[in-house]
């Protein structure tokens, strides 16, 4: 009996080692096709580089250059940081506050919010652009007033679901202490809240990181792009197609993700639990 | 504390709840009275009923969009969630290996819907080239190319919140069917699948929505091509506003309507069909 489970489990791990290998595949024939010639990229996608259309690095010296990529990628970062510093900031704050203060507007607000989850963004993508046109919100600084409103809606509803559960008894006796709303807010509430700020803060990072149609029509593209905007610009047919070019930029867009999820995966898979079971 | 906490109203909901009127209810508003109007910008936006819709629900394109989508969208959510079930039952037997194939898996979650769009576009059109096909030679490869695509997504997402929901059967009430007999399928549809109903409701409704609005993926892997053939609701709303023949905004801000609507419907109806059944 005993015997018989241990080998279903080993069956087990050996079909799930070879789903994995498969499952990573896709990534890693991209990776191997950034170092061969474009032209042999769509002919022979299989085919390991050999000496004829090895090219080393040049398709990622061609691509950085080509779609100044570096540049972009700042953008990229300082956009989604500072978009999901302000996300969690100011609505943690909105979240507790309209849980804890029950009138017409906090009400309204919250209703307002859950509401807002549930519209796709085509339905606002046009009046969202020439809304934020008009503010002369269409910079890496602006958008990040477009991504907390556009994503105040699953911030508040994920802050307000925790303050729910959170015991009273520890902010009336912060009152009690003397501590005004905002002192107790950032000494009490803040450090209690932490699950909740890793969870909002993992899935919000996945969203802005990646998103594209966004910025894309937020944004004043002429001069200011995020990566998957370069990705797509680059494969979109202007001109001729640089198939090097952007299996170079792919493997730099994937990489540093994936660098940081084997350092987080912890946190970031817990996160991503804990946000489903409350949301 | 409740004096105190009014006070502090503006601190606590003002940057969230400006930031969620550029962003939301401002075009929201806008969104829903220009569906009902006829303008290339909001300028010059005249009211004409509702021949927006009218026009919205005679274009074929459309309709075809819709179709394309539902049937997607139900083998997607079936695939999905039968795959991630059946994986995370696997992964919470102690076997060798869990956490790397719990990482593996749920690593393309991490990655764009852009990016990944063309990764799988080398792999699929590397494969089709053997037969002398491109991914775009007809809609069926688009469909399955699409259908295999969003699956390798997310099934590492669905399954993560699976196994969360799986570790939360308490261990004893598995025991105790072991110990009176129960067979394998007994325990899995007698207790297991009961136990998990919530995360069953959770994560149907999510792959549904992911399903219906799926757009970035739609775009890089076959932009809609042949002809239309793979164009989804999302896409084609995206090019009745911004493709060649973009003189059709109101009917492409009226088919969002309703897309929203339906979508929210379609939500509606599937939460009450996979959690009334407690009662």
């Amino acid at each position: 009996m005993k015997s018989k489970k241990a080998n279903y489990k080993t069956v087990l791990t050996v079909i799930f080692s070879i789903i994995s290998v498969l499952y990573v595949f896709p990534i890693v024939l991209v990776v191997i096709n950034s170092f061969k010639k474009k032209t042999s990229i769509s002919l022979r996608p299989f085919a390991l580089p050999d000496g004829k259309s090895f090219v080393g690095l040049d398709n990622y010296i061609n691509g950085i250059e080509k779609v100044e990529f570096l540049k972009y990628f700042g953008y990229s970062l300082f956009i989604t940081a500072a978009s999901v510093i302000a996300i969690l900031l100011f609505c943690s704050m909105c979240g507790w506050y309209v849980t804890r203060v029950k009138n017409t507007f906090t009400k309204a607000l919250k209703f307002a919010a859950i509401f807002s989850m549930v519209v796709p963004f085509q339905l606002i993508m046009f009046t969202l652009a020439k809304t934020a046109d008009t503010l002369h919100l269409n910079t890496p600084v602006g958008i990040v007033v477009v991504y907390l409103g556009f994503g105040a809606g699953m911030a508040i509803f994920m802050f307000s679901n925790f303050a729910q559960s959170m015991p009273l008894e520890i902010e009336e006796a912060a009152n009690i202490d003397g501590c005004n709303p905002l002192q107790m807010y950032f000494r009490v509430i803040l450090p209690i809240m932490k699950p909740t700020y890793v969870s909002v803060g993992i899935l919000e990072i996945m969203w802005i990181w990646n998103d594209y149609l966004l910025p894309y029509l937020v944004l004043d593209i002429k001069k200011y792009k995020t990566i998957p905007i370069v990705i797509q610009y680059l494969k979109g047919g202007f001109g001729s197609v640089d198939m090097g070019a952007i299996m170079a930029c792919i493997v730099l867009a994937i990489i540093p993700v994936i660098v940081i999820y084997v350092f987080c995966q912890k946190y970031i898979i817990e996160g991503v639990a804990a946000g489903a079971v409350k949301g | 504390m409740e004096k105190a906490l009014k006070k502090y109203l503006p601190v606590f909901t003002f940057p969230t709840a400006i930031a969620f009127l550029i962003g939301f209810i401002v075009p929201f508003v806008m969104a829903v009275y220009l569906s009902f109007c006829s303008f290339t910008t909001v300028n010059d936006a005249k009211f004409v009923g509702i021949s927006n819709y009218i026009q919205a629900i005679k274009d074929p394109v459309f309709l075809h969009s819709v179709g394309f989508s539902a049937i997607f969208t139900v083998v997607t959510v079936i695939l999905i969630n039968v795959l991630a079930f059946a994986v995370a039952l696997c992964l919470t037997q102690k076997i060798k290996g869990t956490n790397l194939f719990r990482t593996v898996f749920f690593m393309p979650n991490l990655i764009g819907g852009i990016v990944l769009g063309y990764v799988w576009q080398l792999l699929f059109n590397g494969i089709l080239a053997y037969f002398n096909r491109t991914l775009t030679f007809s809609s069926i490869y688009g469909f399955w190319g699409l259908v295999i695509l969003l699956c390798w997504q997310q099934v590492g997402y669905m399954m993560i919140l699976y196994i969360a929901g799986l570790q939360n059967i308490p261990g004893d009430m598995l025991e105790a069917a072991q110990v009176d007999g129960a067979t394998g399928a007994q325990r899995l549809f007698k207790i297991i699948i009961p136990s998990v109903r919530p995360t069953i409701v959770i994560c149907t409704f999510m792959s549904l929505t992911n399903g219906f609005k799926l757009f970035d993926q739609n775009l890089a892997l076959t932009a809609g091509e042949p002809s239309h053939g793979t164009e989804m609701v999302a896409l084609n709303i995206y090019n009745t506003f911004y493709g060649s023949t973009a003189a059709y905004r109101g009917v492409g801000q009226a088919k969002a309507v309703i897309f929203a609507v339906a979508l929210a419907l379609v939500g509606i109806l599937q939460m009450r069909l996979t959690a009334g059944k407690e009662e």
